[in-house]
C-alpha cells in the first residue's frame, strides 16, 4: 500500500512514450488515464513487477494493429481526394512557390534533371547493349559453333570459334534435321578493293550463299542468290557509295587485294552499328576462297587446322539444347579414326553459342560463356540507379528542410477542413510538377549531350522520342521518380498538427534533422564510392599502359603485304626505303606486334615433362626484326644476316618461354618441332632470350613465344622511322617509295603505338564514362548540400546576427555552420572506404596484371570530398557570417 | 428493427456497464470483469469492445471525471442506451424462455 505521502508509482517511461506515439490521438487521453489508474491498482494488488508486465501487455493491446479506432460522432463528408478544382489550386500554389524561391527551385529541378538525363543515357546505353544483333530477323535461332577441348594439364576446357574446315560440311550432311542453314565464314579483315586506279581499304568476309537468308540482310539490289556466282560480291550501301559514288554499282567489276576479279551482284542496307556483322563492308562467295587459297583446297579433309567460322540457323521449333546434345560428339563420330586417336586425350567437342550471348557473354570460362559486356551493363545499371537516388534525396532533403516555410499553409488548410489524404495529394502533385519540369529539362539536356555521349561511348544511339516503347518506359520511370522524391515529404508535411504549427511550434529537436543527416551521409557515401572506383579504374589502366612491353613502339609503322605486287620486291623496297633517309630500319614478320596470329603445338626439348602438350606462340621474322622493333636481349645474341646458319638453325625465345620450358641455361639448348605423329620437322638452337613482348591483352601474362628467321610467310612490313625525322615529314617520302615500287598496293599503314593504345580503348572508354557519371553524382550531391547549407544559414540569420552583436568572429560563425556538414561527410568517407576497397579489390583481382589500390587514392578522394564540401558550404556560411547584424535584426 | 448481433463477450461487457450504473469506464469495467467472472483479459480487448458497442448504438459515452490518480486526464464514461437495455433484456428473456423448456432431469449438476 502506498501511503498518501509517497509519490505515485510510475510505469515504465518508454511504454508510455510508445503509447503516446502510436495510439490513435482520438482516444489517447482516456486510455492513458485508464492505464495509469490500472497500473496503480495492479501495483497495490500484485506488486511492482507484475504490475509492470501487465502494464506493458496492456499498452501493446491498445497499439495498432490491435486497437480499434474510434470514429468521430459526426462524420463530415470527406472531400473528393482528386477534385479538379483542388488539383488546379495545388498546381497554382506549387507554381507560385517555385517562382517565389527561384534558387531552391533551380537546385531542385536541375538536380533532378541532371539525374534523369544520366539515367536516360544509361538506359539508352543498356538498351543498345541488350538489343545487340536483334537487327537480324532470325536472331533467336542463329548460333555460332564453338569448338573446345579439355587441357589434360589442368583439366580446364578451352577452345575458340575457329574450327576445322570439315566441321561445316559434316554439320550440313549429318545433322541436317537440326539446322535450316549451316554457313561457313572466313574473315579476311582489311582488304584492298580497287576499281580502275581507285583503291579503298575495306573489311571483307567470305561466306556461303545461304548466309544472306540466315542473316536476313535487306537487299536493296540483287537477292539472296546474289552470291551464287563464284566471282560475285555484295556490298553494303555505304561501301557502294564510297566506291562508285552516284553510279549504279550493279554489274561493276572490282579487284580484291589486286588478286581476285569480282562483279557486284547485290547491295544490302547497312547493318546497324550494334550488330556482330556491322563492321563488314562486303561479302564474298565461299567458292572463291576455296579456289584461290591453296590450303583451302585440301581444307575439306584437314581436321588439324582451325581456320573457319561456322554459323548455323536452327530449324524452327528446335531448341538449342537438343541440337547441342546432338552435335556434341561430332569429332568422335566423324573424324577419321587414325587421326582421332592423336587428339582423343583432349576430349574435343563442339557446342552452339546463341546469337544473344555473342556480345554480352563474349568471354569464356571453362568452356561456358561467362562474362563480358554484361558486367558493364550491370555496372552502369547500378550507377544509374544511384545517381537517380542521389537526385531524389536532394529533393527530399530540401523539401523537408524547407517544411517550416510551408507549415503555416498546412495548418490553415487543415483548420479549414483539408484531410491528410488531400494534403498528401497536394504535395505529391507538387513533386510531380517538379519532376515533369525536370523531365523537360532532361530532354533538352539529352538533345545537347547526344553527340558527345555517342562519341564517348562509341555508339550510334538515336534519341527514341518517336518510339512508343520509349514513352511506355518513361511513364513508369516518371511515376517512380515522383514517388521516390515526393512520398516522404508529402507524408512529413501533411502530418503537421494544425494547432502546433499555427502557434508557430515546429519540431526542432535533434530527431527532426536525423533523416536528413542520414540521407546526406548516404549521398556522400555513394559519391565517394563512385569517385574512388573511377580512380582505381584509371589507375589500373595507367598501370597497364606503363607496363614494359618489350619493344619500342614509337615511330614504328606496320604495313600489310598481302598484295601480290610485293612479291620479289622486298629487297628493292628495303633498300629504297633505307636510301630515302627517313627510315632507320626495315623488317618483316609473319604476325603483327600487337596480336598473336599463330599458336602451335608439338615441341620437344631436353628435360621436357613428357605429359606436357607444349604449345608456343610462333612468329617468323626477318633478321633485322629485333633491331627494327627494338627488342631487348637478356641473354645470347640477336639474329645476324652475316651468319647463313641463322635462317635454318637459330631461334630466339622470350622470357616467358624460358620459364615455361623450365630451362636453366637456355642459350645453346635445342628445340625440336614435331608433327602430330611424333616425327621431327626441324631442330633449332636457342641463340638468344628477349624480354617478353606484350602482343595480346596488356592485362594478361605474356605467352611463351619463339621467333625464328626463314624465307616464308612474310605477311607484314615494319618500318622504323628515323628518330631525327618527324612522322609527318617521313610519311610522304615513304609513300613515294611505295608508289614507285609497288604501285598496285594501297599504302595502308598503322602506327604500332596507336594499335597498342587501341587495346585500352574499351577500358578507357568505360573508365571515362564512369568518370563522367561519378562527377555528375558528386555534382548532384553538392547541389543538394548547397541548398541545405543556404537554408540553414537563412534560418539562423537572426541567431547569427545576435552572435555577431555579442562579439562572435567570422571564423567562429563559419566554423559553427560548416562543422555539422563536415562531420557528415567524414562519416560518409569512413563508410565508403571499406565498401569501395572491397569491391575494387575484387575487380582488380580479375586482371592477371594488376595494380594495388594505393592509399593516395583513398586519401585524395576523401580530402577532395571534404574540400568540395567546405567550398560548397562555406559560400553560404561566410556570406551569412559577413552580413551586417543591423540588417538581419532590424525587421521583425 | 433488425436485431444486431451481440457476441458473448460484448454481452458481458454490456452487463457490466449496466451494473456499474454511470461509473462504467475502462478501468472499472476491467476490474469488474476480473473480480466478477475471474477472466483476465487485456485492456485492449475491453477498450475495443466498448468502442464497438458504442458503434452498434448500445452505449453512449462522454468525457469527464478527471482525478489526480490518472494524472488529471478525463475518463470516458459509458451509459446504456435504450437500445442497449433492450438488447440485454431480450437476451435475458430468451434465456428465460429456453430455460423453462429444459426438462429438469437432463441437467445433473451433482453428477451422480
Amino acid at each position: 500500500m502506498t501511503s498518501p505521502g509517497k509519490p505515485l508509482p510510475q510505469p515504465p517511461k518508454w511504454a508510455g512514450k510508445m503509447l503516446q506515439f502510436l495510439h490513435p490521438s482520438a482516444t489517447l487521453e482516456e486510455v492513458e488515464g485508464d492505464l495509469a489508474e490500472l497500473y496503480a491498482y495492479w501495483y497495490r494488488q500484485y506488486g511492482k513487477q507484475k504490475a509492470t508486465i501487465r502494464y506493458i501487455l496492456a499498452v501493446f493491446s491498445v497499439l495498432p494493429p490491435f486497437v480499434r479506432r474510434r470514429r468521430p460522432n459526426h462524420s463530415y463528408s470527406q472531400p473528393l481526394l482528386l477534385s479538379p478544382a483542388m488539383i488546379r489550386n495545388y498546381l497554382t500554389i506549387a507554381w507560385r512557390n517555385l517562382l517565389h524561391q527561384k534558387a531552391y527551385s533551380f537546385i531542385n529541378i536541375m538536380g533532378l534533371a541532371v539525374g534523369m538525363t544520366v539515367v536516360m543515357l544509361i538506359g539508352l546505353w543498356i538498351y543498345d547493349e541488350l538489343s545487340y544483333n536483334t537487327y537480324h530477323q532470325h536472331y533467336p535461332d542463329i548460333a555460332q559453333v564453338w569448338g573446345g577441348g579439355t587441357d589434360p594439364q589442368n583439366s580446364t576446357i578451352e577452345g575458340s570459334y575457329a574450327l576445322q574446315y570439315p566441321v561445316g560440311p559434316t554439320l550440313k550432311d549429318n545433322y541436317a534435321q537440326y539446322f535450316k542453314h549451316v554457313s561457313m565464314a572466313f574473315g579476311i579483315g582489311e582488304c584492298t578493293v580497287s576499281t580502275g586506279d581507285k583503291k579503298f581499304s575495306k573489311r571483307g568476309q567470305f561466306i556461303e550463299e545461304n548466309a544472306l537468308d540466315m542473316l536476313s540482310l535487306r537487299m536493296l539490289q540483287g537477292n539472296y542468290q546474289s552470291l551464287h556466282d563464284p566471282h560475285s560480291v555484295i556490298l553494303s550501301q555505304s561501301t557502294a557509295e564510297t566506291i562508285f559514288g552516284k553510279e549504279d554499282p550493279m554489274g561493276k567489276r572490282l579487284r580484291i587485294d589486286n588478286l581476285l576479279e569480282v562483279t557486284v551482284t547485290g547491295i544490302y542496307e547497312d547493318i546497324p552499328r550494334n550488330n556482330h556483322f556491322s563492321d563488314i563492308h562486303l561479302f564474298l562467295p565461299w567458292p572463291l576462297l576455296v579456289s584461290y587459297r591453296e590450303w583451302m583446297k585440301e581444307g575439306a579433309t584437314d581436321w588439324d587446322n582451325r581456320t573457319v567460322n561456322v554459323y548455323v540457323q536452327l530449324q524452327p521449333n528446335t531448341p538449342i539444347e537438343t541440337a547441342n546434345a546432338a552435335i556434341k560428339d561430332l569429332y568422335s563420330q566423324y573424324v577419321p579414326k587414325d587421326f582421332f586417336t592423336t587428339i582423343e586425350k583432349n576430349k574435343p567437342f563442339v557446342q552452339l553459342i546463341p546469337m544473344s550471348s555473342w556480345h554480352l557473354y563474349s568471354e569464356f570460362e571453362n568452356g561456358k560463356p561467362a562474362g563480358g559486356r554484361i558486367t558493364y551493363v550491370w555496372l552502369f545499371g547500378i550507377v544509374g540507379s544511384f545517381v537517380l537516388l542521389l537526385a531524389c534525396i536532394n529533393f527530399i532533403n530540401l523539401s523537408t528542410a524547407r517544411a517550416s516555410t510551408r507549415a503555416r499553409e498546412v495548418g490553415v488548410r487543415k483548420a479549414i477542413g483539408s484531410g491528410k489524404g488531400q494534403l498528401i495529394v497536394q504535395f505529391l502533385s507538387e513533386s510531380y510538377l517538379v519532376v515533369l519540369l525536370a523531365f523537360s529539362v532532361a530532354v533538352v539536356l539529352l538533345l545537347l549531350v547526344q553527340n558527345p555521349f555517342n562519341e564517348l561511348a562509341d555508339k550510334d544511339i538515336a534519341l527514341p522520342f518517336g518510339q512508343p516503347l520509349f514513352w511506355a518506359c518513361m511513364l513508369p520511370f516518371l511515376l517512380l521518380t515522383g514517388c521516390m522524391a515526393g512520398l516522404y515529404p508529402a507524408f512529413y508535411l501533411s502530418s503537421f498538427q494544425p494547432v502546433k504549427v499555427l502557434k508557430g511550434v515546429i519540431q526542432h529537436g535533434r530527431t527532426a534533422a536525423l533523416p536528413r543527416k542520414v540521407m546526406v551521409v548516404v549521398q556522400f557515401t555513394v559519391s565517394v564510392m563512385l569517385i574512388m572506383g573511377t580512380l582505381v579504374v584509371y589507375q589500373q589502366i595507367e598501370y597497364a599502359r606503363n607496363r614494359p612491353i618489350g619493344y619500342d613502339r614509337q615511330s614504328l609503322l606496320t604495313l600489310d603485304m598481302s598484295d601480290p605486287g610485293y612479291k620479289s620486291k622486298q629487297e628493292v623496297l628495303r633498300n629504297e626505303l633505307l636510301r630515302s633517309g627517313v627510315v632507320a630500319s626495315v623488317a618483316t614478320s609473319s604476325s603483327p606486334l600487337t596480336e598473336v596470329w599463330n599458336v602451335t603445338g608439338g615441341y620437344e626439348w631436353q628435360g621436357k615433362d613428357p605429359d606436357l602438350d607444349a604449345s608456343l606462340v610462333r612468329c617468323n621474322v626477318s633478321p633485322d626484326y629485333g633491331k627494327t622493333v627494338g627488342w631487348e636481349l637478356v641473354a645470347g645474341r640477336d639474329f645476324s644476316t652475316a651468319l647463313a646458319t641463322d635462317s635454318t638453325d637459330a631461334i630466339i625465345i622470350n622470357q616467358a618461354a624460358v620459364q615455361y620450358m623450365g630451362l636453366q641455361n637456355p642459350v645453346g639448348q635445342k628445340l625440336t618441332d614435331v608433327d602430330e605423329f611424333g616425327t621431327p620437322k626441324w631442330t633449332r638452337t636457342i641463340i638468344g632470350v628477349v624480354k617478353d613482348i606484350v602482343m595480346e591483352s596488356p592485362y594478361e601474362p605474356v605467352q611463351p613465344a619463339i621467333y625464328f628467321t626463314n624465307e616464308d610467310a612474310y605477311a607484314l612490313l615494319h618500318i622504323k622511322i628515323n628518330p631525327a625525322v618527324s612522322a609527318s615529314e617521313a610519311l610522304p617520302k615513304i609513300e613515294a617509295v611505295f608508289k614507285n615500287i609497288v604501285p598496285s598496293a594501297l599504302f595502308n599503314y598503322t602506327f604500332v603505338d596507336e594499335a597498342y593504345a587501341h587495346k585500352f580503348s574499351q577500358e578507357a572508354r568505360i573508365g571515362t564514362l564512369a568518370g563522367v557519371f561519378s562527377l555528375l553524382a558528386i555534382f548532384i550531391s553538392c547541389l543538394g548540400l548547397f541548398g541545405l547549407a543556404s537554408f540553414v544559414a537563412e534560418q539562423r540569420t537572426k541567431e547569427i546576427g545576435i552572435r555577431k552583436v555579442l562579439g562572435a568572429s567570422v571564423y567562429t560563425l563559419w566554423h559553427m555552420q560548416t562543422k555539422e556538414f563536415v562531420t557528415l561527410v567524414i562519416l560518409a568517407c569512413i563508410l565508403a572506404i571499406p565498401i569501395s576497397y572491397g569491391i575494387m579489390h575484387t575487380w582488380l583481382a580479375s586482371y592477371a596484371y594488376h595494380t594495388e589500390i594505393s592509399l593516395w587514392i583513398i586519401f585524395l578522394t576523401c580530402i577532395g570530398a571534404l574540400l568540395l564540401t567546405l567550398l560548397t558550404v562555406s559560400y553560404q556560411a561566410v556570406k551569412s557570417a559577413l552580413m551586417n547584424p543591423v540588417k538581419s535584426l532590424r525587421n521583425e | 428493427m433488425r436485431r444486431t448481433y451481440l457476441g458473448e463477450f460484448e454481452e458481458v461487457v454490456l452487463l457490466m456497464v449496466a451494473i456499474l450504473d454511470g461509473e462504467a469506464y475502462g478501468v472499472t469495467v476491467s476490474q469488474e470483469l476480473e473480480t466478477q467472472t475471474g477472466r483476465q483479459v487485456t485492456f485492449g480487448t475491453v477498450h475495443n469492445t466498448l468502442i464497438r458497442l458504442e458503434e452498434k448504438g448500445f452505449v453512449n459515452s462522454n468525457l469527464g471525471g478527471a482525478t489526480a490518480e490518472r494524472g488529471g486526464r478525463r475518463k470516458r464514461l459509458f451509459t446504456l442506451t435504450p437500445a442497449g437495455s433492450r438488447a440485454i433484456f431480450d437476451i435475458q428473456q430468451l434465456r428465460q424462455q429456453l430455460w423453462q423448456q429444459v426438462p429438469p432431469h437432463t441437467i445433473k449438476l451433482a453428477g451422480i
